[in-house]
C-alpha cells in the first residue's frame, strides 16, 4: 500500500500549470465508470456484478482504480481491486503499473498481486486491457480483455467482449489451475440515452478450462455457464 | 415572456434555440432586449458606443437562448458586447471596470497597438481584478472591421465579445449605402470549464455522427467488400473517425447572430437598390462558419479589417476570429437570408434582409456534411498529381487574375499555378521571395512524437487554393463560388518589400483522442517563446499535422498571406490553416515585446499557443 499511497501523492502534484492568457490546458480531472452493473439470471440464484474504472490526474499521467465485484445469495463471490499508476506511453495506449487486491472469504484465499498492465485502443478499435500479475509463493496470472463497440445507430450500441485469464500454476484454495483458467464472452447491447446513462441487456458466457475446471468438477458445480444480464452502464 | 420560455424545444437537430427568449432582462432601452416576436416584427438594433471614450462595465447577465435561463458574461449588460465605433487617427480612451467574481480582460482584436494594451493576462499585463478597472489607451492607426473578446480563462463562450468598426482616415475606397454588423457566435448553456472536461473525457462527446453499421452496410452495397475494406482499412489503423469535423458541435450548440437565436434570426433592413456593406465576424469560440445569402452575390472587399481587391463569390467559410467585409446588392423589393452554417453541419444560423419588417425569406436546408479525406490526413501529394481536383484548382487561380494584369501579376499567376500543383522543390527559383511561400518539406521534430501526438502530415499540401472541407466541390454540385485564400490580394501595395531573412517552421499538434493540443509537440506551458528580432522580416509556415482546420492568431503584428502577389500581400491577424495543409505568412517584427500567438479555437488555445517575444 505504501507504493500507492506515494504514486497518489505524485499524481497530485504532476503538473504545475501556467494559466497565462487563458484557461489551464492540462487541469485536473477524474472519471468514474461503471461499465457493469448488472444483474445475471443464473440458476437459481441472481449475481450482482459491478466492474467498474475510476481513474483521476492529468493528460498523461493518471492513478486508475479498476474493481470487479460480483455478489451471489447475499455472499461475496468475488471481490477484486487495482490501484494502478497509468502512463501514456504511444498515442493511444497507457502503461499501468501498481498492485491487486483479491479479496476472498477468509485470510486464506485473500491474494496480492503486482499489476504490470498495458490499455488502450488498438488498430481497428478495440479497447484492450491486458496485465501481467505478480502474486506471492511465485504465484503469475495474465489477464488479457478485449471490447468492441458496434454502432447500430448513434445511440444503439452493440458490445463483444472477452475476457481470458491464465495462471502460473495451481492454487486449490482459490480453486484456480495452472494455464488457461477461465474466460468470460459477453453480449450488451445498450441504449445511450445521454452519453453518460445507458441501460443494457445482454448474454453473458463463462468457461472453466483445465484444473480450475476440475475444482469445481470435484465440487459438483458447473464449468460454464450461460446468463442472461441486464444493466446499466454510465459515467461521470 | 414566461410562456414562452416554458415552450418545448426541438433538440433532435441541433439547439436552434427560443424565438422570443433573447436577451432577458438588464438591458433596459436596448431594443433587442425584448426580442421581437412574429407579430411586432421589427428590425433588430445592437446597442453600439461611438466616440473617442468608453466606459466598458463586465458583469454577469441573465440570458436564455434555448428555453433555460443562465448567466452570460456581458458588457455593458449586452451579449455580443456593444458595437464600438472608432475613427482612425483618434487616440480611444477604453476604462474597463471588471464587476465579475474573478479576473477578467479585453483583448483588441486585429488592432495593432502597444503590448501592454493587448490585454492579454500574463503577457501584455496582469488581467484586471474583480472589482478593479484598467485603463486601455492607445491611438488608432487603421481602419475596418475588428472585434474584441476576453483573453481570460473560456469568458469567450459565454458572450465576452464584440464588434470594432473603425471609419477611415481618408475617403473608404469602398462605396456603400448602408451596413450592417453581423456577429457570429455559438452559445451553450453549459459551462464551458464543464465543455473542456468533458472533451477531455471522451473526445467524441458531441459527435453524433459516427460512422454506424447501416453505413457499413451501404458501403459494402455501392463499393463490394474489398474496396470498402481498403478505403476502411487507413482509418481503422490510424484509430480516426472521418466524421470528425468539430469538437463541440450543434448538440450543445446554438448558434447566435448578433446574438439572435436561429429560431427567431437577426432582422435587418435594406432599400431596394442599395449597396450593402455587412461586416462579418466569427466571434464563436469553437466553430467555423460557412456563409452565403441565397439569391445574391457577395463582393469581397475586405478581409481581417483590411481592404482587399475586390472579388465576388456566392459563399466562403469564416475561420474563428475571421472578419469579412461583403457588399451585396438587392435589387428586389423582398427578404433575404444571410445564411451561416457550422463547418460541420450541426446547426446553423440565420439573419434576415428585408426592406420591411414583415417581410421573411426562405431559410435553406443544411449542406450535406462532409468526410474527411486523404488531403485532410496531410496525404495530398501521395495522390494522384494529374487528379481533376489539382487541374480545378490551378484554373481557378487564373480565372481570377485573368481579367486586368500587368507584368507582376502575370508572374504571380504562374507561380500560382505551379505551386498549386505542387511542382518538384529544385525546379521551384522562388522560395526565398517574399510573397510566394515556403518550399519547405516538413521536417518533423523529436517533441512531434510520443503519446501526446496521434499524427504527423506525412505531404501536405498549400491551403491555398483550398476553400475547406465540405467546400471543395461546390462549383460542381450547386454552382456556387467559394472564396480561397489564394483570391485575397491586398488592395494596398505591399509596404514591407523585404524578403524574408529567415523561416520559422511551426507545425500544429495534438492528440484528438487524449484532447491534447500543442505547436511541434510541446504545449504552451512547457515551450520557449518565440524570439523576434526587432525590425527583421521573417516567414512563418504553419504545417496542419491534424484533420482540424485551426484559426492561427498572432497578436500585435500583421500575418501577411503569401499568396504569390508579392505587390499585393494581403494583411490578416488570424490565418485559417486547412486540414493536413500547409501556409506561409511573412510577419515583420515592428512591435516590441511579448506578444500571445495562438490557435484561435477556444479549446485548443490552452496548449496550441506561444509566446512572441520580439526584442
Amino acid at each position: 500500500m505504501k507504493t500507492t499511497t506515494k504514486l497518489i501523492i505524485i499524481s497530485l502534484i504532476l503538473q504545475i500549470s501556467t494559466s497565462f492568457a487563458g484557461a489551464k490546458d492540462d487541469p485536473f480531472i477524474s472519471k468514474f465508470m461503471f461499465d457493469q452493473l448488472e444483474s445475471r439470471n443464473a440458476d437459481g440464484s441472481n449475481p450482482f456484478v459491478l466492474s467498474g474504472q475510476f481513474w483521476f490526474g492529468h493528460d498523461l499521467k493518471k492513478l486508475w482504480i479498476k474493481t470487479e465485484f460480483e455478489r451471489t445469495g447475499g455472499e461475496t463471490e468475488e471481490a477484486e481491486i487495482q490501484a494502478l499508476f497509468s502512463k501514456a506511453i504511444a498515442p493511444y495506449w497507457d502503461m499501468q503499473m501498481g498492485i491487486r487486491s483479491d479479496l476472498g472469504i477468509d485470510a486464506l484465499t485473500n491474494r496480492n498481486w503486482a499489476v504490470l498492465g498495458l490499455q488502450g485502443l488498438a488498430p481497428y478499435f478495440f479497447e484492450i486491457d491486458t496485465a501481467f500479475f505478480i502474486g506471492e509463493n511465485g504465484r503469475t496470472a495474465l489477464r488479457f480483455e478485449a471490447e468492441y463497440e458496434l454502432l447500430f445507430t448513434q445511440k444503439l450500441i452493440l458490445t463483444p467482449e472477452i475476457e481470458v485469464n491464465f495462471y502460473g500454476k495451481d492454487d486449490p484454495q482459490t480453486r484456480v489451475g495452472s494455464g488457461l483458467s477461465d474466460s468470460e464472452i459477453g453480449l450488451r447491447l445498450r441504449y445511450e440515452f445521454r452519453r453518460n446513462f445507458a441501460p443494457y441487456i445482454g448474454l453473458v458466457k463463462t468457461n472453466t478450462f483445465g484444473q480450475s475446471a476440475e475444482y469445481l468438477r470435484t465440487e459438483g458445480q458447473a464449468v460454464s455457464d450461460s446468463q442472461f444480464v441486464i444493466g446499466i452502464r454510465s459515467w461521470f | 415572456m414566461k410562456e414562452i420560455i416554458n415552450s418545448p424545444l426541438n433538440r433532435r437537430k441541433f439547439v436552434t434555440g427560443v424565438a422570443a427568449g433573447g436577451l432577458l432582462y438588464g438591458l433596459g432601452g436596448f431594443s433587442n432586449s425584448f426580442a421581437n416576436t412574429q407579430a411586432q416584427a421589427k428590425f433588430h438594433h445592437h446597442p453600439t458606443l461611438k466616440g473617442k471614450q468608453f466606459n466598458l462595465d463586465i458583469g454577469y447577465m441573465p440570458v436564455n437562448f434555448t428555453g433555460k435561463q443562465r448567466l452570460a458574461t456581458a458588457v455593458n449588460g449586452s451579449v455580443p458586447c456593444p458595437t464600438l465605433y472608432w475613427q482612425e487617427g483618434d487616440e480611444v480612451t477604453l476604462r474597463v471596470s471588471n464587476k465579475l467574481k474573478h479576473s477578467s480582460s479585453i483583448h483588441w482584436h486585429g488592432i495593432i497597438l502597444d503590448t501592454q494594451m493587448d490585454g492579454v493576462p500574463g503577457l501584455s499585463f496582469d488581467g484586471i481584478d474583480a472589482g478593479k478597472t484598467f485603463v486601455y489607451k492607445f491611438k488608432v492607426n487603421q481602419s475596418g472591421t475588428y472585434w474584441y473578446h476576453s483573453h481570460s480563462g473560456f469568458q469567450e463562450q459565454t458572450g465576452m465579445y464584440g464588434a470594432i468598426v473603425i471609419y477611415p482616415k481618408e475617403p473608404d475606397p469602398v462605396s456603400y449605402d448602408r451596413e450592417h454588423v453581423i456577429v457570429l457566435s455559438d452559445w451553450s448553456d453549459e459551462k464551458p470549464e464543464k465543455i473542456y472536461r468533458k472533451l477531455k473525457k471522451m473526445s467524441d462527446y458531441y459527435n453524433f455522427r459516427e460512422r454506424t453499421s447501416l453505413d457499413l452496410f451501404e458501403e459494402i452495397k455501392s463499393k463490394g467488400v474489398k474496396q470498402t475494406y481498403k478505403d476502411r482499412k487507413m482509418w481503422n489503423k490510424m484509430r480516426m473517425s472521418d466524421r470528425d469535423l468539430s469538437d463541440v458541435t450543434g448538440y450543445t450548440y446554438t448558434y447566435l447572430m448578433n446574438g439572435i437565436t436561429p429560431d427567431e434570426g437577426w432582422k435587418g433592413q435594406f432599400k431596394k437598390g442599395e449597396k450593402v456593406r455587412l461586416r462579418i465576424i466569427n466571434a464563436s469560440a469553437m466553430t467555423l462558419f460557412d456563409i452565403r445569402i441565397p439569391g445574391l452575390k457577395m463582393k469581397v472587399v475586405a478581409a481581417d479589417g483590411q481592404n482587399i481587391e475586390p472579388v465576388t463569390v456566392d459563399e466562403f467559410r469564416m475561420g474563428v476570429a475571421e472578419t469579412y467585409d461583403v457588399i451585396i446588392e438587392p435589387k428586389e423589393d423582398s427578404a433575404y437570408t444571410i445564411f451561416a452554417q457550422s463547418i460541420d453541419r450541426t446547426g446553423f444560423t440565420r439573419g434576415i434582409l428585408a426592406p420591411s419588417a414583415e417581410l421573411n425569406a426562405q431559410v435553406p436546408a443544411m449542406d450535406p456534411p462532409p468526410l474527411l479525406g486523404m488531403r485532410d490526413m496531410g496525404m495530398a501529394g501521395m495522390m494522384n498529381m494529374k487528379g481533376m481536383d489539382m487541374k480545378n484548382m490551378s484554373m481557378k487561380s487564373m480565372d481570377r487574375k485573368g481579367m486586368d494584369m500587368n507584368h507582376s501579376k502575370m508572374k504571380g499567376m504562374d507561380h500560382a499555378k505551379m505551386s498549386g500543383m505542387q511542382v518538384s522543390h529544385d525546379e521551384m527559383k522562388t522560395s526565398g521571395k517574399a510573397g510566394f511561400g515556403s518550399q519547405t518539406k516538413p521536417t518533423h521534430v523529436k517533441t512531434e512524437f510520443g503519446p501526446h501526438v496521434d499524427m504527423r502530415a506525412m505531404s501536405p499540401q498549400s491551403g491555398l487554393n483550398d476553400p475547406g472541407i465540405g467546400l471543395r466541390n461546390n462549383m460542381k454540385l450547386y454552382g456556387r463560388k467559394v472564396l480561397t485564400y489564394a483570391d485575397i490580394c491586398g488592395l494596398a501595395e505591399t509596404e514591407d518589400k523585404r524578403d524574408p531573412s529567415r523561416e520559422i517552421e511551426l507545425h500544429l499538434t495534438g492528440n484528438m483522442s487524449r484532447y491534447m493540443w500543442s505547436i511541434n509537440g510541446i504545449k504552451f506551458a512547457d515551450a520557449d517563446p518565440i524570439q523576434l528580432k526587432y525590425g527583421e522580416r521573417v516567414r512563418i509556415t504553419i504545417f496542419n499535422d491534424t484533420m482540424m482546420t485551426h484559426p492561427i492568431h498572432l497578436h500585435g503584428m500583421w500575418s501577411e498571406l503569401e499568396t504569390n502577389e508579392p505587390k499585393y500581400i494581403p494583411k490578416k491577424h488570424t490565418i485559417n490553416v486547412q486540414t493536413g495543409s500547409k501556409i506561409s505568412y511573412l510577419v515583420t517584427a515592428d512591435a516590441r515585446g511579448r506578444w500571445a500567438y495562438h490557435c484561435h479555437l477556444l479549446y485548443h488555445m490552452p496548449g496550441m499557443f506561444r509566446e512572441v517575444r520580439v526584442s
